[in-house]
């Protein structure tokens, strides 16, 4: 059938597929490259810097920016607000497709990719965050694994399975709440034991505390930003309930976003008052801190506030996006742009263009697998079976 | 701002005492912004 292969080939190969090809190919190579000739062939990272965008941007990053889940299934399942309920099962996508793809990084940064579970059998390093971090991380994916699965099940048509699932849906929210709390502060916990390292601004003992508010924060504008990003690609998936919840869901998570924003903006003023570093805002570093501090979070801050107050949902929207922006630029900061800032530039971090590639590589395959579950599973959707039952998740 | 401390209670009044009333005007502005806020909810 000549004609059918004409479509198909037509239907895959779009702009998106072939640039999506070429960066999944480079980044099969660079894979290769990093687990034949180590770190040193791939990366830029020393003993000064031994951390650098695999971490700050793939893991820390990752992590805020998958917040969605836990934020969404909090607001429906645990405040009551069902008028959200079919934001749950996209943002528990993304944040279980962000947590796994968090962990795939991370092997490319530690290496030895069967190593991963000594943590958890061979020796429990209680006294550590980073296995605490590990730790909740390894329960969190399976927590929104579980929480995902009845999306798989309605399609596969396993019924009884899936409605055994869902009877665990608040024991699941509930325990991916209680983890989230834990391990997203923890990641800003990490950086408390390098004072000497981290610029004065960004070290605070606090940090916890940031990490934890700001993930809420971004949480909910990723939300709104992925809501925005679907409705343009996958308008045609969407049912009537879906469409029709999307404005009051921007709005809501609009205006609970300002309201976190705001208190983001005073405890990180409360910060810099109990440490009595005024002083070093007029620096170089300074007027950066004051450029997030004002620029990604009280601006965002006030233009939820005005998109919230005029019903202006495309400022929403926008304000999402900058929102977004401003996360990774916090996270980047603390762990990479205001870290060694006491090192002169010919020591300074800069990430090898492989690492660049790497990051681009997991984000693609981020998308792609969300693209190829949101076409075939009932997410964005609600599966014809399980309609407007009262158990439905 | 570059006061000279010399003893831990001179640094922890002084920065203390900052943090103290900027708590306080805190929770005036952000009552005042929740205010803002929810000042066009149709609930009203």
């Amino acid at each position: 059938m000549p004609g059918k292969n004409t479509t198909v080939k037509k239907y895959l190969l779009t702009p998106f597929n072939v640039i999506a090809g070429i960066i999944v190919l480079i980044g099969l190579i660079i894979t290769a490259i990093r687990f034949t000739h180590g770190l040193g062939a791939t990366t830029n990272l020393s003993d000064n810097n031994p951390w650098g965008i695999w971490i700050g941007f793939d893991l820390l990053v990752g992590v805020a920016l998958a917040a969605g889940g836990y934020v969404t299934s909090a607001a429906v399942y645990i405040f009551g607000m069902k008028k959200y309920h079919s934001a749950v099962r996209p943002a528990v996508l993304t944040g279980f497709l962000g947590y796994l793809f968090v962990v795939v990084a991370l092997h490319y940064d530690v290496g030895r990719p069967w190593r991963l579970p000594y943590p958890f059998i061979v020796g429990w390093g209680t006294t550590s965050l980073l296995f605490e971090v590990g730790l909740c991380v390894a329960l969190y994916l399976s927590v929104l694994f579980l929480e995902f699965t009845p999306a798989p099940l309605e399609w596969f048509g396993f019924k009884k399975t899936r409605n055994l699932v869902v009877k665990l849906t608040m024991v699941l929210t509930i325990f991916g709440v209680v983890l989230s709390t834990l391990h997203q502060s923890s990641l800003g916990a990490l950086f408390l034991i390098a004072p000497s390292k981290l610029h004065p601004l960004w070290y605070s003992s606090y940090l916890p505390v940031f990490f934890f508010i700001s993930s809420i924060i971004a949480g909910l504008s990723m939300v709104m930003f992925e809501g925005m990003l679907s409705h343009r690609a996958f308008h045609d998936k969407m049912d009537a309930a879906h469409l029709a919840e999307n404005d009051p869901l921007t709005l809501g998570f609009g205006k609970a976003a300002s309201f976190v924003l705001a208190g983001y903006f005073i405890i990180k003023l409360i910060g810099i008052s109990a440490d009595n570093h005024w002083n070093l805002l007029i620096t170089p570093y300074g007027i950066w801190f004051l450029i997030e501090l004002i620029g990604f979070v009280a601006f965002p801050c006030f233009l939820y506030a005005v998109g919230v107050r005029d019903k202006n949902l495309k400022l929403i929207r926008f304000t999402a996006t900058w929102t977004v922006f401003g996360i990774i630029l916090n996270r980047l900061n603390v762990s990479v742009i205001a870290f060694n800032w006491h090192l002169p530039l010919s020591e300074r971090y800069f990430p090898h263009w492989m690492e660049i590639g790497i990051s681009v590589f997991i984000i693609t395959l981020l998308i792609l697998f969300y693209r190829f579950i949101v076409n075939r599973m009932p997410v964005l959707y609600e599966h014809p079976d399980y309609k407007n039952k009262d158990d439905n998740v | 701002m570059e006061n000279t401390f010399y003893t831990l209670h001179d640094f922890l009044l002084h920065s203390e005492s900052i943090t103290y009333i900027l708590m306080l005007l805190s929770l005036l502005g952000i009552l005042g912004f929740w205010f803002f806020l929810t000042a066009r909810d149709e609930d009203k």
